[in-house]
């Protein structure tokens, strides 16, 4: 890990200018190889204006900051080359560290250097890739909480929590006798177990909120055939700007396009399959819709105002049941032969898709209660890891009470406390786990 | 005259190293400064307590014979700890301070293996880094292939009272006086440690109505899995409980400065143990405490000394006479011996590899204060280890190391080479992780096999633990094959298993009849089974990390990363284990995740 490594830090062949980040021991001297302006004399934290050179000629005239260990992200050398954007260039410029004696980083690289080096901690590392990702402000402000520490910090006021608990117990048992310490009483853990479980339920609740904002909301539109979904969709996307349009290679079909409605990401999903093609295509197509119900977070079922109900609409609606959905009434410029009273006392939205879709977009914004998640502190946790670890500490300490309820002596009780606090630290890379390191880095990117 | 093995010091760590060379077959000689006072107990008249009965059970599965003694000698019984739980209890024994040691030297004396000499060891033949014998005080060699360093708080001791220091041994013993200084000229780091014993009062000038009687258990019990209780429930000892009062306060905040830790004695002072604090101690830190609880307990059946447990002092003889009398039933208390602290030199015990081998001198042994622990028990299973690790290692065996998970006498060996220590080191339940596993209940069963193995427990001990796991076995299995209709039908088993049936209530149900201690080992085993479970996984990760092991020759300047206190640690301790690095103080996950990788790289070149 002595070695230095460099990469690309933005994204190819888009924006005015690229960052190439190098990092290492080296780091200097190399680019000093390449640079017509000698770097070893400049102080620590400046910019450098200069020019790349190979052999006498000009590469690019670029701005070269110099940043010395230990103020810097991975607390090693790191030089940071702005050149302008084009990809040949910055291309040449990488070929020409790498022969200079830097390595390629591998993906997270830099981050796992700050890590490794204590420059963050594990909540810290994994919030920066989803800073980098961040798509919207909501998404910006969850991986910028994340890296100011307030998981962390709630984290290990918990833990500290525990820990305490635990040593007044480890002392009344050490000293049997001695009336001269508080002894800890079942209802003592009672009260903490109660409130770690209340804490943890919250944390994981908001963090629910979190995805949503962080990977946004898989959203679906169902409804048989020439009901206007994709009028719908195309008004959605049109009026909106998709970030990304035809989202290829997921395992569940493909996104026709992300959105955003008042800063919350919706991520589209088509059921397209279902439109003109044969029937027995058709009914593949159907039967594909359907599991994507399952996987979706919000269906928005659409029925055509000029038409009569059919089994296929009564299943739809039926299928739908369970989950979160918002009732559509499109085609509402032409007579109305649909019946309403199929859809009780549920709260539908009627519309024109070829006028506006506003009121859907409305009752997204409303769903979602963006208010409140615009205005929450971000202490949320932003990945599944973290869910799953949360989830399992919750679990603990749902044993823990029912223990308590089942008498069971306080050394055992001890057990559960503890290893609350083992998968917790988990979470803050304060409980060592092997797999873990291996794993983690390499859900980075390269160059981050 | 050649040995195969010396040990220095008759103390408990000296006590049971011997027995353990001399019963595996080796020539032992124990040089003592005086053989009158072999096995004494200078301080508390316990053997025992918390954590440290469990210790003493630990000895005696392994072979040991601190239980059988303390079994046979005390003067009462108690299990603490009851109802907090299986994991936690621990016996306790008031000893008898003459007859404990009266058995101990006789059983020396008797053993056709081992003899025994007085006088001061004050230095060590080495040659080429290996022990060859040790010097006399009068310059006589003796000759042995292995030493065992037992000295407890005798080198370079300073007993303090008041503003006065004098160099002496407790109760007046001789002090070794050279011994540390050659150790260090060897290359050994010392620590000055401190400790602290309370006055003993004559009996019958106190007056115990105004105390609380505290008697022993009224349930039999022993420490030792091959003796039967020896004792009647009704003829224990009584101790006393009484309390310093406001006025035993205010005495000791008025001649704070008389105190020799309070500053009556104008230079640095050795690190007491945090654990047991002196009453001067208590006094100012705890200074919104109305009062503390203080113990009077009986010595021996045959003097009247009786210990104040609690109110260990340095003040000076008369300050400790006010104190004395301001306490509740002792207004017109004699005193017979004063309080004083004790000041000695120990060794970095980071020096020494988990067989308590030195690291510095091959063959060299130390066990008991020496390496920075206080307590009897803490000093027995140590020696007991040390004796065991020299003799397999003059059979040419592998040494016996103790895991974490397996007793308190691992935990406690790995704390002293891996953590190393500031102050005496007292065993407690809270450094064991996996103590659901380390019971007191269950200490045969999971270390007499290793007893067997050396050669310290006879065919005969064997074949009863034999026994005993069969019965448990069957026990549970019976109970998992009958049932019970209450009305809805489930398994004794399953029955067991609420926290309000006992395993007497179905024991009528059992094909035979099986005796007290195999029926509570299953209904432990039944009742907790979740918990353990729990505590075998938790132990199964550490083994793994244990397993994967650190090259010896690993050269830590040349990992990069690795924090700058991390990397001075590894390097003084030399972790055999990843496991063992990671219980480093001051070698962070982040230093282990660095250690991992660069472990990686330097497997896969």
């Amino acid at each position: 890990m002595n070695d230095t490594i460099c990469a690309i830090s933005t994204a190819v062949g888009v924006g005015a200018i690229s960052i190439i980040r190098v990092s290492g021991e080296d780091s200097i001297n190399i680019v000093n190889k390449i640079f017509d302006k000698d770097l070893t004399k400049q102080p620590s934290h400046t910019i450098n204006y200069g020019h790349i050179i190979e052999n006498n000629e000009i590469i690019d005239e670029v701005m070269v900051t110099l940043m010395k260990a230990p103020k810097t992200f991975t607390r090693e050398d790191i030089i940071e080359i702005n050149s302008h954007g084009s990809i040949a260039t910055t291309n040449k410029i990488l070929e020409l560290l790498l022969n200079n004696g830097a390595r390629l980083a591998e993906p997270g690289e830099f981050t796992k250097r700050a890590f490794l080096n204590g420059r963050i901690d594990l909540v810290e590392a994994e919030s920066i890739m989803d800073l980098i990702e961040a798509k919207t402000d909501n998404q910006r402000k969850l991986a910028i909480n994340g890296i100011n520490g307030n998981i962390s910090k709630l984290i290990k006021d918990i833990i500290d929590k525990l820990v305490g608990i635990n040593a007044n117990i480890e002392v009344n048992i050490d000293y049997p006798e001695y009336e001269d310490i508080e002894v800890v009483t079942k209802d003592k853990i009672k009260e903490i177990s109660e409130y770690i479980e209340k804490e943890l339920s919250k944390l994981l609740s908001e963090s629910e909120n979190g995805k949503i904002i962080k990977e946004g909301i898989n959203t679906i539109i169902l409804g048989k055939p020439n009901v206007g979904k994709s009028s719908i969709l195309n008004k959605l996307i049109n009026e909106e700007k998709a970030i990304v349009t035809d989202i290829a290679g997921t395992t569940r079909d493909i996104v026709e396009g992300q959105i955003r409605i008042n800063g919350i990401l919706l991520n589209l999903i088509d059921t397209a399959g279902i439109r003109d093609t044969q029937d027995k295509v058709e009914r593949i197509g159907v039967e594909k819709s359907i599991n994507l119900i399952n996987e979706s977070d919000l269906v928005i079922l659409v029925f055509n105002n000029n038409e009569k109900i059919t089994d296929e609409d009564i299943k739809l609606l039926e299928k739908t049941h369970n989950k979160k959905r918002i009732i559509v009434i499109n085609k509402i410029d032409l007579d109305n032969k649909l019946d309403l009273n199929i859809f009780k006392d549920e709260e539908v939205i009627k519309l024109s898709a070829l006028d506006n879709v506003d009121e859907l977009k409305e009752k997204i914004s409303n769903i979602y209660n963006l208010e409140e998640l615009n205005n929450k502190d971000f202490t949320y946790l932003s990945n599944s890891r973290e869910i799953s670890l949360v989830k399992k500490a919750i679990e603990v300490s749902k044993n823990l009470n029912e223990s308590l309820k089942n008498n069971v002596p306080i050394d055992m009780l001890e057990i559960d406390i503890k290893e609350i606090c083992e998968i917790l630290g988990e979470i803050i890379g304060e409980s060592y786990d092997d797999k873990l390191i291996d794993t983690l880095f390499s859900n980075f990117c390269l160059g981050k | 005259m050649k040995y195969e093995v010396i040990v220095v010091g008759g103390g408990h760590a000296g006590c049971e190293a011997c027995f353990s060379c001399a019963n595996k077959g080796h020539k032992t000689l124990l040089i003592t400064g005086s053989i009158d006072k072999i096995a004494m107990m200078p301080c508390n008249p316990h053997i025992g307590g918390s954590a440290k009965g469990i210790v003493v059970r630990e000895i005696d599965a392994l072979g040991g014979y601190m239980g059988k003694v303390a079994d046979i000698t005390h003067l009462q019984m108690k299990m603490l700890n009851y109802s907090k739980g299986p994991a936690v209890r621990s016996l306790r024994a008031q000893a008898d301070k003459v007859t404990y040691p009266k058995e101990m030297q006789r059983l020396l004396k008797e053993h056709q293996n081992i003899d025994i000499i007085e006088d001061m060891v004050e230095d060590l033949i080495i040659e080429n880094n290996k022990i060859k014998g040790v010097k006399l005080s009068a310059g006589t060699e003796i000759l042995s292939d292995i030493v065992i360093l037992t000295t407890g708080t005798y080198m370079k001791a300073d007993i303090l009272v008041g503003s006065e220091r004098t160099r002496s041994g407790p109760s007046n013993t001789r002090p070794s006086l050279y011994l540390s200084e050659n150790l260090e000229k060897l290359g050994f780091k010392l620590l000055r440690l401190k400790t602290g014993t309370p006055p003993r009062i004559q009996r019958d000038t106190i007056d115990f109505s105004k105390t609380k009687l505290e008697p022993g258990d009224d349930k039999l019990y022993t420490f030792s899995y091959d003796i039967k209780p020896q004792y009647k429930i009704e003829n224990q000892m009584p101790c006393y409980l009484t309390y310093t009062t406001s006025k035993t306060h205010e005495i000791i905040r008025e001649n704070l400065n008389k105190s020799s830790m309070y500053g009556a004695i104008d230079e640095k002072l050795g690190t007491g143990p945090r654990y047991c604090p002196s009453i001067e101690d208590k006094v100012v830190r705890f200074a919104d405490k109305e009062r503390h609880q203080l113990f009077l307990e009986p010595e021996s059946k045959y003097f009247d000394d009786i210990y104040v447990q609690g109110f260990s002092t340095s003040m000076p003889h008369d300050v400790q006479e006010l104190m004395v009398h301001s306490l509740p039933g002792l207004e017109n208390a004699k005193i017979l011996r004063y309080a004083y602290a004790i000041e000695y030199d120990a060794i970095d015990s980071k020096d020494l590899y988990p067989t308590l081998e030195t690291k510095i001198i091959e063959n060299l042994y130390t066990a008991g204060q020496i390496n920075g622990t206080s307590g009897y028990e803490e000093a027995a299973c140590q020696g007991l280890m040390a004796g065991i690790n020299a003799s397999l290692k003059l059979e040419g065996k592998e040494p016996l190391i103790l895991k974490r998970d397996e007793a308190y006498i691992g935990v406690l060996i790995d704390d002293l080479v891996t953590k190393g220590v500031r102050d005496p080191y007292r065993l407690l339940t809270s450094r064991a992780e996996y103590r659901l596993l380390l019971r007191s209940d269950n200490a045969d069963l999971r270390l007499r096999k290793y007893g067997y193995e050396v050669g310290l427990i006879n065919k005969e001990q064997y074949d009863r633990l034999i026994q005993k796991e069969n019965n448990i076995e069957s026990i549970i299995n019976e109970l998992k094959n009958n049932y019970i209709n209450i009305p809805a039908k489930i398994s004794l088993y399953d029955y067991v298993k609420r926290t309000e049936v006992s395993i007497n209530d179905v024991k009528d149900k059992l094909s035979k009849e099986y005796n007290e201690l195999e029926l509570e080992q299953a209904e432990i085993q039944i009742k907790y089974e979740g918990y353990i479970k729990k505590a075998k996984k938790e132990a199964e990760k550490m083994r793994k990390m244990e397993n994967k092991k650190i090259p010896k020759d690993i050269d830590y300047d040349k990992v990069p990363n690795l924090a700058s206190e991390a990397r001075i640690k590894l390097k003084e301790v030399k972790p055999e284990s990843f496991g063992q690095a990671i219980r480093i103080s001051g070698v962070n996950p982040s230093d282990i995740s660095i250690l991992s990788v660069y472990m990686k790289r330097y497997f896969n070149e």
